[in-house]
């Protein structure tokens, strides 16, 4: 790959307390690339991704983003997650918040735009992702696809570099999954750089550039999504495969 | 038993503890607030030393009767003082804001830390991740969602600081409670005079009640009524 790698971790080891959840993790992703995290529950993806914007501490190893080493106490982690968005399966937008404020919310608190510029923004992002009706509304009064598509124009409204989906449809209902995945894809289709945790596997084989597989701790196997789902190389892979597809 | 009688003696006397007791109940919310507040922050604080200082004196607030601390206050404090500087006196006024705020302070600290502790940590999460910093995360995001859920709670405590004001005649500060003593001391009106202030009490504290109930839905972003 020629493009300037936008993630790279090196033997990244985590504990939860005397716990090893991340057991010496190597990834890259470059720019532009959208790389999907799948694996059992309790395989260690979720925190992988956490790591890359230091919602989790990591105890070992070199994680840097955007340039930054993160892992490094010294870098201002505020400066460096201002250009990571974070999608949650929550979805945590703001209770207390109209949908607009929501989105407004950190390039104004931030002073990277004024309120004009922010809600202009705003509602250019909620037209984008079909909710522009709502901007008044507040979270509670929204359908869970409509939080979610919410929460990804949250993220954007600070033109990130890089776009962090941590199980973005696993609180879904089934039929609001698809509403939210077409943002994904289309965000992806734009060229962002995104690093997604997910159970979808059809997402994964038709949006992913690449696909990590991790059980207990470690990147077992990755590839194509052709070559990670047409024609696995590891038992542990092949049995995860057959359980989900 | 002449209510009127008693209403005409001692309304000037009343409305003149009505007015101190009014006074110095807002003045100790407003700084038990602060207190309040600056003790909850310090209890959830990385620092152990300031978890310290906050655990303390939420302890030893609660743990002793106000009346014991007006003494301290007002009786205690000065002749200690007073080993360095002779001149020094306390007023029954700052000695009784001074208990009072440092009472309401103690209470609603725990009432903040645990509105505090009731906001759901996706909040923060969502927040620090879109690059916001810490301090800035807690004052836009989560006290004021934890301020909703403890209005209730801090309404209450408002309530019981008003009516502790009449704990303060024991230091000779003239309010409401202390008025109707003299008073009656000198009529043996003790009937109507208390029933009277007794009203007085319960008409403040209803207007309390009302404009919290007004503040309530004004607030209320995920309740539709």
């Amino acid at each position: 790959m020629t493009e300037p790698s936008k993630v790279k971790v090196t033997n990244l080891h985590k504990y939860f307390g005397k716990l090893e959840v991340l057991k010496g993790i190597d990834m890259t992703v470059s720019e532009g690339e959208v790389v999907c995290l799948i694996g059992p529950s309790g395989s260690g993806k979720s925190t992988l991704l956490r790591c890359l914007n230091k919602l989790e501490e990591s105890t070992k190893g070199d994680i840097i983003v955007d340039g930054y080493l993160i892992s490094d106490k010294k870098t201002d982690i505020n400066k460096v997650r201002e250009n990571i968005g974070m999608v949650f399966q929550q979805f945590n937008l703001f209770a207390h918040m109209s949908v607009l404020k929501n989105i407004m919310f950190a390039p104004v608190e931030l002073k990277i735009m004024n309120k004009a510029q922010a809600k202009e923004k705003a509602m250019a992002l909620l037209e984008r992702v079909g909710l522009a009706d709502k901007a008044d509304a507040y979270p509670h009064q929204l359908s869970g696809g409509q939080k979610q598509r919410v929460a990804i124009a949250r993220a954007l409204a600070m033109n990130p570099d890089i776009m962090l989906f941590d199980e973005p449809t696993s609180a879904l209902d089934p039929e609001m999954v698809g509403e939210v995945l077409q943002v994904m894809k289309e965000l992806a289709a734009e060229g962002m750089t995104m690093v997604v945790v997910t159970h979808e596997m059809g997402f994964a084989r038709e949006v992913a550039d690449r696909v990590l597989f991790m059980d207990e701790g470690v990147i077992c196997e990755q590839g194509t999504p052709e070559e990670v789902f047409g024609n696995p190389q590891q038992e542990r892979t092949k049995d995860f495969l057959r359980k989900v597809l | 038993m002449d209510f009127a009688l008693v209403l005409k003696q001692a309304w000037p006397m009343l409305m003149q503890g009505l007015k101190l007791t009014v006074e110095i109940s807002l003045i100790s919310i407003a700084i038990g607030m602060v207190i309040g507040l600056v003790s909850c922050l310090m209890g959830l604080s990385k620092l152990k030393i300031l978890n310290a200082i906050s655990a303390v004196y939420v302890w030893i607030i609660r743990g002793t009767p106000m009346i014991v601390q007006a003494f301290i206050v007002y009786y205690g404090i000065p002749i200690v003082v007073q080993q360095f500087n002779p001149a020094f006196v306390i007023s029954e006024f700052l000695a009784g804001v001074i208990t009072l705020s440092l009472n309401a302070g103690a209470y609603l600290s725990e009432i903040f830390r645990s509105g505090i502790q009731a906001v759901d940590n996706g909040q923060v999460e969502a927040s620090r991740s879109l690059g916001i910093p810490s301090g800035k995360t807690m004052f836009k995001v989560v006290l004021p969602q934890a301020f909703k859920i403890t209005i209730p709670s801090i309404v209450n405590q408002f309530i019981i600081t008003i009516k502790d004001t009449s704990i303060l005649s024991v230091i000779s500060l003239a309010e409401l409670c202390n008025q109707a003593k003299q008073y009656s001391a000198s009529t043996y009106r003790f009937f109507e005079v208390y029933i009277i202030i007794g009203v007085l009490y319960l008409i403040i504290i209803s207007l309390l009640m009302i404009l919290s109930k007004y503040v309530e839905k004004k607030v209320s972003y995920d309740r539709t009524k």
